[in-house]
């Protein structure tokens, strides 16, 4: 980018420039490289310089009845919720591509609000209204609000997706004689799987780390993860919390991961290059 | 046509197919029917567990139960009353009647509370009064109940009654915006030492404004490199971004806990450096939920940033360097203005998330940092005043969706291309 002939200024303000967005992503990344460090410290403080290396806070976790329903709850609620999320989302989005009414915006902005409302809002709006209905304190409450609060990113996905999708190849296969099922599962959905499967990605990453719906909707037998992580920042701030941190990075590490896999075998199969 | 002709009969019986075309756009509204089926389960599933909560929430905003249901006949007979001498008897008598069986239950609790709010002291005129209840046999209720407390031989109490009497009110609503109804019926603004609403509104709007504008700052240098760096660096960098992007909000929080805390690297990386000589308080106050909010939400910013950039042809930035304009100037007069969409969509997106932002002030924050978001779940959780919840929830909603609809208006298609990835 630098070229030869620069001038002395230029050549300060293309240093200046780099070695201030080195400083904005160590800024990004410190704190992540702060805490995976610190749940392997033996000492009892969350703090450097550290003791020696030790991996007991892993054990306490793994032996805490506590810690072991919040995990076990977040693999109960989020999974589930995805899965609503994602069946109930791509089949709108199909709807939403497929057809033109009037009202259709206002409605797709209806779909997407989850998205915009503060959460606060939400969760105290859920809260009025499950309560008498038996849904608060419940699995099946929580399910559903995590769920349409993760439907918006599974709505937008797959209708970015289904956007490029050549629906010619749904006709083509009906003329070679599919009826709309078999067409659906052998030629649309593996063309906008990796859209789908983001979308729910991002609804899960949404569930997952979700606390504020969950503080007004769960009770201390649903906790989730989250929901732990935050009782235990307020009241005892320990090293278990950075071996919980620790682990919920490899997670997100994972989902990006798979995120940007589904990305590259979605442009080779388009043939689209960057 | 008639039956009896044979020749009508005939073409009744075989009547044509109907043309090609018709027959398509009966097709086509068939599948456009099955299509739009496919909208209505989610469609369904957000009006009931989505939009319906938020209806009923702000119709919370408005309601007045308390006195409205609790006393409806002495509503009536307060109907005719004109306010300015002590009611009739039936007034009285429907009083003691009505207070007497709500005695015990929730519903007098209720009504007393609201009547306190009306002037203080009401709650221990309604609670006496229904204490020494019920009258004796053909006794006149009006002497009986002055006797019980004398106020009741004045106005107030009454017209209190009778101004709370109705089933909505905009007293939450106005206490949202420190203003209240006063007993002439005008608007009045709070005296300064009850008005916090408005300070806390500003004050959302002022930290929002205040990380938006340094996640713009810190934003678009990261974004410029990213987008003008050959692809494979520019993936290497977005790893930067996206890595903490996917990374738990709380995870984040705790991380900031151990760096900002005063024994904390920062401050030790401060004090090696001679910058100060004891610890600076970075933790629960103004600075840590700054730095803790720009952390999570400079990526919103990067990403549409970084996307508008990313279509951006250098071929125009050449031109006018050839053409002999200083790279500056170019910079500003060409590139620059290119990138206000994303600007834009992205300041939009970050100060819309920091409006309704609950968990960072809440456990990075002293009682000086606590945004909107905090009082609504503080009348939620603490004093449960359904009606300031509600009503402190109407303003934050209003202001988001003002805000989206710029954003949507103006720039949606980038902020698509943010989610799309």
């Amino acid at each position: 980018m630098l070229q030869p002939y620069a001038s002395p200024v230029e050549r300060v303000w293309y240093y200046a420039m780099r070695g201030l967005v080195g400083l904005v992503l160590l800024f990004l990344f410190l704190p992540i490289l702060v805490v995976v460090p610190l749940s392997f410290n033996s000492d009892t403080f969350l703090m450097y310089p550290m003791g020696g290396f030790s991996t007991r806070w892993y054990a306490e976790i793994m032996n805490s009845a506590v810690w072991q329903k919040a995990m076990l709850n977040s693999l109960i609620v989020s999974p589930l919720s995805t899965l609503l999320a994602m069946i109930l989302g791509t089949l709108a989005a199909i709807g939403l591509v497929r057809t033109d009414f009037p009202g259709k915006a206002l409605l797709t902005a209806v779909l997407i609000s989850p998205m915009v409302v503060p959460v606060v809002i939400a969760g105290v709006a859920m809260y009025i209204v499950f309560a008498p209905l038996g849904l608060t304190g419940s699995y099946t409450g929580l399910i559903i609000a995590h769920a349409v609060l993760g439907v918006p990113f599974v709505v937008t996905t797959v209708t970015a997706t289904l956007q490029g999708f050549d629906f010619n190849l749904v006709r083509a296969a009906a003329s070679l004689g599919a009826n709309p099922v078999s067409a659906f599962f052998k030629v649309t959905l593996p063309l906008v799987l990796p859209g789908i499967i983001s979308g729910g990605l991002f609804a899960f990453a949404t569930s997952f780390d979700e606390v504020v719906v969950t503080l007004f909707l769960a009770s201390p037998e649903q906790a989730t993860l989250p929901r732990q992580m935050f009782a235990g920042i307020r009241e005892n701030i320990s090293p278990a919390i950075a071996a919980v941190a620790t682990i919920l990075i490899v997670l997100s590490t994972l989902m990006l991961i798979t995120l940007e896999a589904l990305r590259r075998r979605n442009e080779r199969i388009r043939g689209i290059r960057s | 046509m008639t039956a009896a002709s044979p020749t009508a009969a005939g073409i009744v019986s075989t009547r044509p197919e109907p043309s090609l075309k018709k027959r398509l756009r009966r097709a086509e509204l068939r599948k456009k029917l099955l299509y739009g089926t496919l909208i209505l389960p989610l469609a369904l599933f957000v009006l009931l567990v989505f939009v319906w909560p938020i209806a009923s929430l702000m119709t919370k905003s408005v309601e007045n139960p308390e006195v409205h249901d609790n006393l409806p006949q002495t509503l009536r007979a307060l109907k005719a009353w004109d306010g300015r001498e002590v009611p009739p008897e039936a007034a009285f008598k429907a009083l003691a009647g009505e207070l007497e069986a709500a005695r015990g239950s929730p519903a007098i609790a209720a009504v007393a509370k609201r009547l306190n709010r009306e002037e203080t002291g009401y709650r221990s005129l309604i609670m006496k009064t229904a204490r020494k209840l019920p009258l004796a046999e053909g006794e006149p209720a009006r002497s009986a109940l002055i006797e019980i407390d004398e106020r009741w031989g004045t106005v107030e109490p009454w017209q209190a009654i009778k101004r709370s009497g109705s089933a909505t009110t905009a007293f939450y609503l106005l206490a949202a915006i420190d203003r209240s109804v006063d007993a002439k019926g005008d608007i009045v603004t709070a005296p300064p030492e009850e008005a916090v609403y408005v300070d806390v509104l500003a004050r959302t709007f002022w930290m929002s404004l205040i990380v938006t504008g340094l996640c713009m700052a810190l934003g678009f240098p990261v974004a410029y490199l990213m987008a003008n760096l050959p692809v494979k660096h520019g993936n290497t960098l977005m790893i930067f971004v996206l890595l903490p992007f996917w990374t738990s909000v709380l995870v984040r929080v705790a991380a900031w806990i151990v760096l900002l805390q005063n024994e904390g690297l920062i401050n030790k990386l401060l004090m090696w450096l001679g910058l100060t000589n004891s610890p600076v308080p970075l933790l629960f106050n103004r600075t840590g939920v700054y730095i803790a909010m720009v952390h999570i939400l400079l990526p919103f910013m990067v990403l549409p940033l970084y996307s508008v950039m990313k279509g951006i042809s250098p071929v125009y930035m050449r031109a006018a360097v050839s053409l002999g304009c200083p790279p500056f100037k170019s910079f500003w007069k060409v590139y620059f203005p290119q990138t206000l969409p994303g600007i834009g969509a992205g300041g939009l997106l970050v100060f819309i998330m920091c409006m309704g932002y609950y968990i960072t002030p809440a456990l990075l924050g002293g009682p000086q940092e606590q945004m909107l978001s905090y009082f609504i779940a503080f009348y939620t959780n603490q004093t449960i005043n359904w009606g300031m919840a509600a009503a402190l929830s109407a303003v934050l909603l209003a202001a988001t969706l003002v805000l989206y609809m710029i954003y949507s208006r103006y720039l949606g298609p980038s902020a698509k291309a943010v989610k799309a990835r």
